[in-house]
């Protein structure tokens, strides 16, 4: 895989340095059997230190986790060795079973089979689990 | 309304109403003794409180229903491993309406997901219990008449206080009220609190450590119990604890139509000599307890 020139898959830029790691586990990357690379501390004009991702083939990704992320994230979907489809990202309103909570009086902590879930709170832009109020850890 | 899981699950408005109902239940229980005849509550306490699970039951016969349930997790297939979910999947065929109190944080909202019949929230840990925050809403009301304008002091542990946090989620909701936080320095209420409920909201509050140079201001008392475990060490603890324990010498400047507040079981915060005050209204807001929960249940089962 020559890591420029993508004919079809998926390029994840704009990554705050250091951060790619992280999404590549929450999007489940390392269950791929296509090339992926991660590149680490590619230098940008606008952010001085990025990460990039990219995918060698079209697959479905969650972008809530990006978006969660950071929303300033670009996805590009390269078709024939061409941006075919920008896709736009926005903090989700909610996240469902991308986050476990750490509170260990939380009910997700015995309950099988439940949902993981939480909402963005409008005032002040953390993320809350749904069942017992306690902010997402970082 | 399905369920009861937060109280600002209710509008200030359906808070309106069921106050109104809970008075005329007060003036005309003949009235309301066969409401809910043949319907049956089922109160699953997983871990035991016997005050709260009277309260409900009491509630449920004088409206003409029957109760069943269990009243600690031992005595439940929780004990086994079941999940609150299958739990609530059998009762929900058992019972017309249930309520449920739990240790884990959020318990009641799974099992309001899985419901067919309504889930009220008699209390999940340190979380929420939204009917004894009806039940303090009941008591100002019939105290001071209206919540517009109140003074309302918290006193003591405003910070693992859960009912104190939902009064004041609450109370926010009506017009000029300004609060008075007393507590000490390692006990003040969560800065997420304030945030949400009081800054966004431009409530006027004064954070203090001392109740002597407040009290005067107040018009509601709302008592909390410092406990011994929140501090860090027992020379903080023994520093303070005296601080936070009304007595009739801390009422002298109060006002004559203060409304003294407590969620109870007390230990030591109010001195027995302050019961016989007629400011003293912690008594009678347990008794208010029984008739927001009769009107709460008519509410949800829709027989009001
Ligand atoms: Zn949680």
């Amino acid at each position: 895989m020559k890591i420029d020139s993508i004919t079809n898959g998926i390029v994840i830029d704009h990554i705050t340095a250091g951060k790619a790691m992280q999404i590549y586990h929450m999007l489940n990357l390392d269950a791929l059997d296509c090339s992926v690379a991660l590149l680490r501390n590619v230098p940008s004009e606008k952010m001085g230190k990025k990460d990039i991702i990219k995918i060698d083939e079209e697959i479905d990704i969650n972008l809530d986790v990006l978006g969660y992320i950071n929303p300033n994230i670009t996805v590009d979907i390269i078709k024939n060795g061409v941006v075919a489809e920008k896709k736009h990202l926005a903090l989700p309103k909610e996240l469902h079973n991308i986050l476990k909570c750490k509170n260990p009086r939380c009910i997700t902590t015995t309950e099988q089979d439940i949902q993981h879930i939480f909402r963005l709170s409008p005032s002040a832009g953390v993320y809350r689990c749904i069942y017992c109020d306690t902010k997402a850890a970082d | 309304m399905k369920h009861l899981i937060d109280i600002l699950d209710l509008s200030a408005e359906e808070i309106d109403e069921l106050i109104a109902v809970a008075n005329d239940i007060m003036e005309n229980p003949q009235y309301y003794q066969e409401k809910c005849r043949y319907k049956k509550l089922a109160t699953l306490f997983f871990e035991p409180s016997t005050r709260t699970r009277l309260s409900f039951e009491a509630a449920m016969l004088e409206l003409g229903g029957s109760v069943l349930g269990f009243s600690e997790a031992a005595s439940s297939s929780a004990a086994k491993g079941e999940s609150v979910s299958d739990t609530i999947a059998v009762v929900g065929g058992y019972a017309d309406i249930i309520a449920m109190r739990h240790p884990k944080e959020g318990a009641p909202l799974v099992a309001a997901m899985k419901s067919s019949v309504p889930i009220i929230n008699a209390g999940d840990g340190g979380h929420n219990h939204p009917t004894q925050t009806l039940t303090d809403l009941l008591t100002i009301k019939r105290e001071k008449g209206y919540f517009d304008g109140l003074t309302i002091g918290f006193c003591g542990d405003l910070k693992f206080g859960r009912t104190v946090h939902s009064l004041i989620a609450a109370m926010s909701r009506y017009a000029n009220i300004r609060y008075v936080l007393i507590s000490p320095e390692e006990l003040k209420v969560p800065s997420y609190v304030k945030a949400d409920h009081i800054k966004s909201k431009h409530i006027p509050y004064t954070q203090t450590t001392s109740i002597d140079s407040v009290i005067e201001e107040l018009d509601v008392l709302y008592m909390t119990r410092v406990q011994r475990e929140r501090f860090f060490n027992e020379e903080d603890y023994l520093r303070l604890k005296d601080s936070y324990i009304l007595t009739l010498d801390k009422l002298k400047n109060a006002k004559e139509d203060l409304c003294i507040l407590h969620p109870l079981p007390r230990v030591n915060e109010i001195a027995t000599a302050v019961d016989d005050d007629p400011r003293a209204c912690y008594f009678k807001q347990a008794r208010y307890g029984k008739y927001i929960r009769m009107a709460l249940i008519l509410k949800m089962l829709e027989v009001c």
